[in-house]
């Protein structure tokens, strides 16, 4: 019987032979990602740092990204105890304010490799398994106890997979993908299991970033795509050499504890409407419906083409009074090359309003928190109750181009029907939206 | 007789413990004001030390921040049953010292007013006077929680290997 991806990289990473679904082996991640928690973690163990020290330097990575720049002195005070932190162990991989989202400046600094073991004190750590990493969440205490031992243990999981076929419409995303993935499987139909996502050469690296992204939505330990000439094309890209990384795939006859099929050719775009993630339905369903934000960007979503599909909406168009279109570059290097590219200064001129890369209002804290009775379209990866600051508001979920054409017209609208024309127009009537 | 919080499926963390807080609060004192607050506002100033805390499927999912575990072990839940839970919520809670029990069954059988009695010895959780057995824990986890949780357990190894 051959062996999934998950048994063979936990395998190699704990120094077995072979391992089967429910054995717990103790390994030692390559990586250990933390960001503004990063504090509170090094705060449970101030002690013992003194006492032992860090059991690796180049294990650590601390990122900057929650509550940034500081929106008050307590973050400030945070953020300089982190620098402190940094700066008296020595860890090598530091980025501060204004670098990135943690999970995209792991992948774009080479620092999440096909065949490393990831663990994160955050829960979208899965998003590096696009590169064909087994990455997951931790808890604040376990990365407390990381740095100081280096090792923890895990149990092997058992994985779904996912086949893949067909190639997505005009105006369907990987974003659309992922969602109804999460709504046919629901939020804990891959709870403890690595999903593994077979057939995906059509999809690129942003595309698999945005799925692998979401594993977690359904509650997933990890999810992974199998490298290919696209993967080693986009590390070269950064400076990763091919002889840097040792990749690993499931074997044809592994075993699997569910297989799922899904021709892309037939999905359309949907959205997820409040309170949970797999809460999905057609967008033709919820077609109409007023949104007062609009946020494009994330770690889900706030990759260059990201911006310049929904630049390719909204280009020459406005944004509907009365609705606000938030950006949200998922880290400087993305910034850079989407201003370069022209998509930031057409959805600066469609109306849309920049803020610095960092999670913003994703999780609540700064930076377009909702008030009581609002609703948000969002790119990212959570509507739950509160996740934007406010308990009595809403939040519906969809891809770039969605969130695009929703801003046009202050509802949620079908991209569909709002695709540039082949003579640069939009095609979905043209002039400043307005709402009621 | 101590209480018991019941609550449905899919109870996440922004229910558990919002986000807002999570970097302004940290240890348990900063925590337990805000325990629930969006899913049970009189939880926080209602619960009581050998409280149980019931729950349907998917108990803790979303967000790996660990003040819900932290939050729940503080305050003396005696133990969480739930018919499943998270898998970064059921680490969070092995590293807390937090009891999780994993028991569907237990969970369907409680009417209102049922009193939820636990007895880790003989691995039983008993619920209006129905008795019902969970799995014994895994070696690896059992080791954790003599220790006391994930840090005493790491320092004890750090000493050994000292």
């Amino acid at each position: 019987m051959g062996k999934t991806f998950a048994e063979k990289i936990l395998a190699r990473k704990s120094g077995r032979d072979a391992l089967r679904p429910g054995e717990i082996v103790t390994v030692r991640p390559d990586r250990l990602l933390s960001h503004d928690n990063t504090a509170a973690i090094v705060a449970k163990i101030a002690a013992d740092l003194v006492e032992f020290g860090p059991a690796r330097k180049d294990m650590h990575v601390v990122v900057l990204d929650h509550v940034v720049p500081a929106a008050s002195e307590k973050d400030a005070e945070n953020h300089k105890a982190i620098r402190r932190y940094v700066q008296r162990y020595g860890v090598e991989h530091f980025f501060d304010v204004g670098t990135g989202i943690c999970h995209q400046v792991m992948v774009e600094k080479g620092l999440a490799l096909p065949g490393d073991l990831i663990l994160g004190s955050d829960s979208h750590t899965c998003m590096y398994g696009a590169l064909g990493a087994f990455a997951t969440g931790i808890d604040r205490t376990e990365a407390a106890a990381l740095i100081l031992t280096g090792e923890t243990w895990l149990k092997v999981p058992e994985s779904i997979r996912i086949d893949l076929s067909g190639s997505l419409s005009p105006g369907v995303t990987a974003k659309d993908l992922i969602l109804s993935i999460i709504g046919r499987l629901g939020a804990d139909g891959a709870n403890y299991q690595c999903v593994e996502f077979h057939g995906a050469a059509g999809l690129s690296i942003d595309e698999r970033l945005t799925v692998a992204n979401m594993g977690i939505e359904m509650g997933a330990k990890a999810a992974a795509f199998e490298v290919d000439a696209r993967t080693v094309e986009y590390l070269e890209s950064i400076g990763v050499r091919r002889d840097g990384y040792e990749p690993v795939w499931a074997d044809a006859d592994a075993e699997y504890s569910r297989r799922l099929d899904f021709d892309l050719s037939t999905l359309g775009p949907v959205v997820a409407k409040p309170h949970t993630v797999d809460n999905v339905v057609s967008v033709e369903e919820v077609e109409g419906t007023p949104v007062d934000q609009c946020v494009l960007g994330t770690c889900t979503n706030g990759r260059a083409s990201d911006f310049e599909l929904a630049a390719s909406i909204l280009r020459g168009r406005q944004i509907a009074s009365g609705t606000r279109l938030l950006l949200l570059p998922a880290s400087r290097e993305v910034l850079r090359r989407a201003i370069a590219s022209g998509a930031i200064d057409a959805l600066l001129a469609a109306g849309g309003t920049l803020l610095p890369t960092g999670c913003g209002p994703c999780l609540g804290a700064h930076q377009g928190v909702l008030a009581a009775g609002e609703r948000c379209l969002s790119t990212s990866n959570r509507n739950f109750r509160g996740r934007m600051g406010c308990a009595k508001a809403e939040i519906f979920l969809a891809s770039p181009a969605t969130v695009a054409a929703s801003a046009i017209h202050g509802r949620i609208s079908d991209p569909r029907k709002n695709l540039p024309s082949p003579f640069g127009r939009g095609a979905g009537g043209e002039g400043r939206g307005k709402r009621g | 007789m101590s209480k018991v919080w019941k609550y449905g499926d899919d109870i996440n963390t922004d229910m558990l413990f919002p986000g807002k807080y999570t970097y302004s609060c940290s240890t348990a004192e900063q925590i337990l004001p805000h325990l629930l607050e969006d899913l049970d506002s009189s939880f926080a100033a209602g619960v009581r030390p050998g409280d149980f805390l019931l729950a349907g499927k998917n108990f803790g999912c979303g967000s790996s921040r660990e003040q819900p575990a932290l939050g729940l072990k503080a305050v003396g839940i005696e133990a969480v049953v739930a018919k499943s839970y998270a898998r970064i919520f059921y680490r969070a809670a092995v590293n807390q010292g937090l009891l999780l029990i994993e028991c569907p069954k237990a969970v369907e059988a409680y009417r209102e007013g049922d009193e939820v009695r636990l007895d880790a010895t003989a691995g039983t959780v008993s619920v209006g006077g129905q008795s019902f057995a969970f799995p014994s824990l895994p070696e690896a986890i059992l080791a954790i929680r003599d220790a006391g949780g994930l840090l005493p357990y790491a320092r004890a190894k750090l000493r050994n290997r000292a």
